[in-house]
């Protein structure tokens, strides 16, 4: 069924008696030529251009709970492509493109708000950096604009920019930055798929592979076992977990990440808005609940949840930056299980079995990535060759010093 | 989370710094045959288990030792926690 403004006018008039269920909810078959692991925005996505732009059949999404309980479903929903070096930045604008036509593509809303990101900075040598950024933005194809301090208070004018220790000196500015609903993401990737063929399997939690000769044959399942041709692992936090049932250890360590909502506030912020002298960012929600995070708690975790002296961090930066919010009650508050790589790039590659693949190491950026993940990981998944925005993703670039650090920190995965 | 400190009792892990796995205490030897592939293993990889994992925190804003805590990364439980000196020596390393 498409949806349309003509269906919801047929449906409201006929007691909605016709909308009927996303997906189907489907039994495993013996055997796949493509089995997915994990239903999060990822793993979804992918199965979706598998089907639709490879034209591949035969393809299952396994997932051990519930799509879009994971990741996908607990971000702060931030979309962007401000990033500054070659291995990243192409891909990302890949990925901020294909947002742009989601939801025509998917034939479903997305709630795809391109209100803007100003990454705020305090300092003449974040001025300096910002610039850099900027113009490496613009070179890879992507829009960039360096507002000053005026311009800034224009659309922000409760700002705090006289702050002694942090002044706000203006800003970086992608216009066509935004939000989007998570969930939506997920159901609309899913129902997309499921229209084009693919079985999306919950409850499904897969605990072993099958290999042979150094290639693998399928995987081991809490239903059973499930024969498949190739295998792609998307399994966001439980990574080293998933990777481990092949004997192979990763660059990887799993750490919590917290976000926070408030009470519903009148329309108060028209865009998204980060903390340059520390790691803070805002939306709000339609809903009108400020919708915001920071750092990692930084210990090694798979409790999603997170500690104390992390939400007591991340309210200082929120008050130094907006004192009025010290006014509005926080709602709710929860934590997803982040795959922080050694270098803060993720990884999308072969492994040394044949037929397992792996996409992983996305730290707190992948849910504005999941469109590109997903098309560039069905690429390489039935072709065997990377895409061409995905080249630098690779998961020996520690042996062969190929690494990309974002923020030049090293090997020290609570730093990105 | 509260440490459990072998010299200053029970402290707060907000006055800690995290590093990461144990296993960093196992610097490998830089002359051995296969010392590349050692260190990029040291470097870049970890088992990231969930369970039980034996971990480095530096008491930052204490007396400043290095700590070997077991910890729980399901749970947060802390099971035991002990110098990292006195597991280097333990170990036979020299300091
Ligand atoms: C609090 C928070 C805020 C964030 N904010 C942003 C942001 O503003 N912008 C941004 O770009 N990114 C953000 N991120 C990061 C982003 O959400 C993730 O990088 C991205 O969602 C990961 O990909 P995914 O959607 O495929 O992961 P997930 O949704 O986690 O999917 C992985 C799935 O694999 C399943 N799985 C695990 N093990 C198995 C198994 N053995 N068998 C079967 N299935 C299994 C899990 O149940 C899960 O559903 C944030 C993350 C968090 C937690």
């Amino acid at each position: 069924m498409r949806y349309s403004g003509f269906r919801v006018i047929k449906e409201a008039l006929t007691g909605h008696r016709g909308w009927g269920p996303a997906w189907r909810d489907p039994e495993p078959k013996a055997e796949y030529d493509y089995v997915i692991i994990g239903g999060g925005g990822h793993g979804l996505a992918t199965a979706y251009y598998l089907a639709k732009e490879y034209k591949q059949s035969r393809i299952a999404v396994l997932e051990k709970g519930w799509i879009g309980g994971g990741n996908v479903g607990r971000n702060t929903t931030i979309v962007r492509s401000n990033y500054l070096l070659d291995g990243n930045e192409p891909f990302y604008e890949f990925s901020l493109k294909l947002w742009e036509g989601l939801e025509q593509e998917l034939n479903y809303n997305a709630m795809m708000s391109q209100r803007g990101i100003i990454n705020l900075m305090h300092s003449d040598a974040q001025r300096d950096a910002y610039i850099r950024r900027g113009n490496a933005m613009i070179l890879n194809g992507a829009d960039a604009q360096l507002l000053d301090q005026k311009q800034v208070l224009e659309k922000y004018p409760f700002l705090n920019v006289k702050n002694a220790r942090f002044p706000v000196m203006g800003g970086l500015l992608q216009a066509r930055a935004g939000t989007a609903r998570h969930d939506a993401v997920a159901w609309g990737y899913a129902r997309a798929a499921d229209q084009c063929g693919v079985d999306i399997i919950q409850n499904c939690e897969v605990t072993g592979f099958k290999i042979e000769g150094g290639k693998i044959r399928g995987v081991e399942t809490s239903r059973g076992f499930i024969g498949a041709k190739k295998v792609g692992s998307c399994v966001a936090g439980s990574s080293s977990k998933v990777m481990a049932f092949a004997g192979m250890r990763l660059p990887i360590e799993s750490h919590v990440l917290q976000a926070f909502v408030s009470e519903g506030l009148k329309p108060v912020l028209p865009g998204v808005i980060t903390f340059g002298a520390g790691h803070f960012y805002c939306s709000q929600s339609d809903k009108g609940g400020l919708v915001f995070g920071g750092n990692i708690d930084g210990y090694n975790t798979y409790a999603s949840r997170g500690n104390l002296p992390m939400v007591e961090d991340v309210m200082e930066e929120a008050i130094a930056m907006f004192p009025m919010l010290g006014r509005a009650r926080l709602l709710r508050s929860w934590g997803g299980i982040m795959d922080m790589s050694m270098d803060g790039t993720p990884i999308i590659d072969k492994t040394h079995i044949d037929g397992l693949y792996f996409n992983g190491g996305w730290c707190y950026g992948g849910f504005k990535a999941t469109p590109a993940s997903g098309m560039v990981y069905a690429h390489l998944l039935a072709t065997d060759a990377p895409h061409d925005t995905a080249t630098a993703f690779k998961l020996d670039r520690f042996h062969t010093g190929h690494m990309i650090d974002e923020k030049g920190v090293g090997n020290q995965p609570n730093l990105h | 989370m509260i440490i459990n400190h072998p010299l200053l009792g029970p402290r707060d892990s907000s006055e800690f710094v995290y590093l990461g796995d144990a296993s960093l205490l196992n610097r490998p030897d830089w002359q051995a045959d296969d010392a590349l592939e050692q260190f990029i293993d040291y470097g870049h990889t970890r088992d990231n288990p969930a369970g039980l994992h034996r971990e480095l925190w530096y008491h930052e804003q204490g007396d400043r030792s290095w700590l070997v805590v077991t910890r729980n990364t399901v749970t947060h439980e802390i099971t035991s926690v002990e110098l990292a000196r006195d597991v280097a020596r333990t170990e036979g390393r020299f300091e």
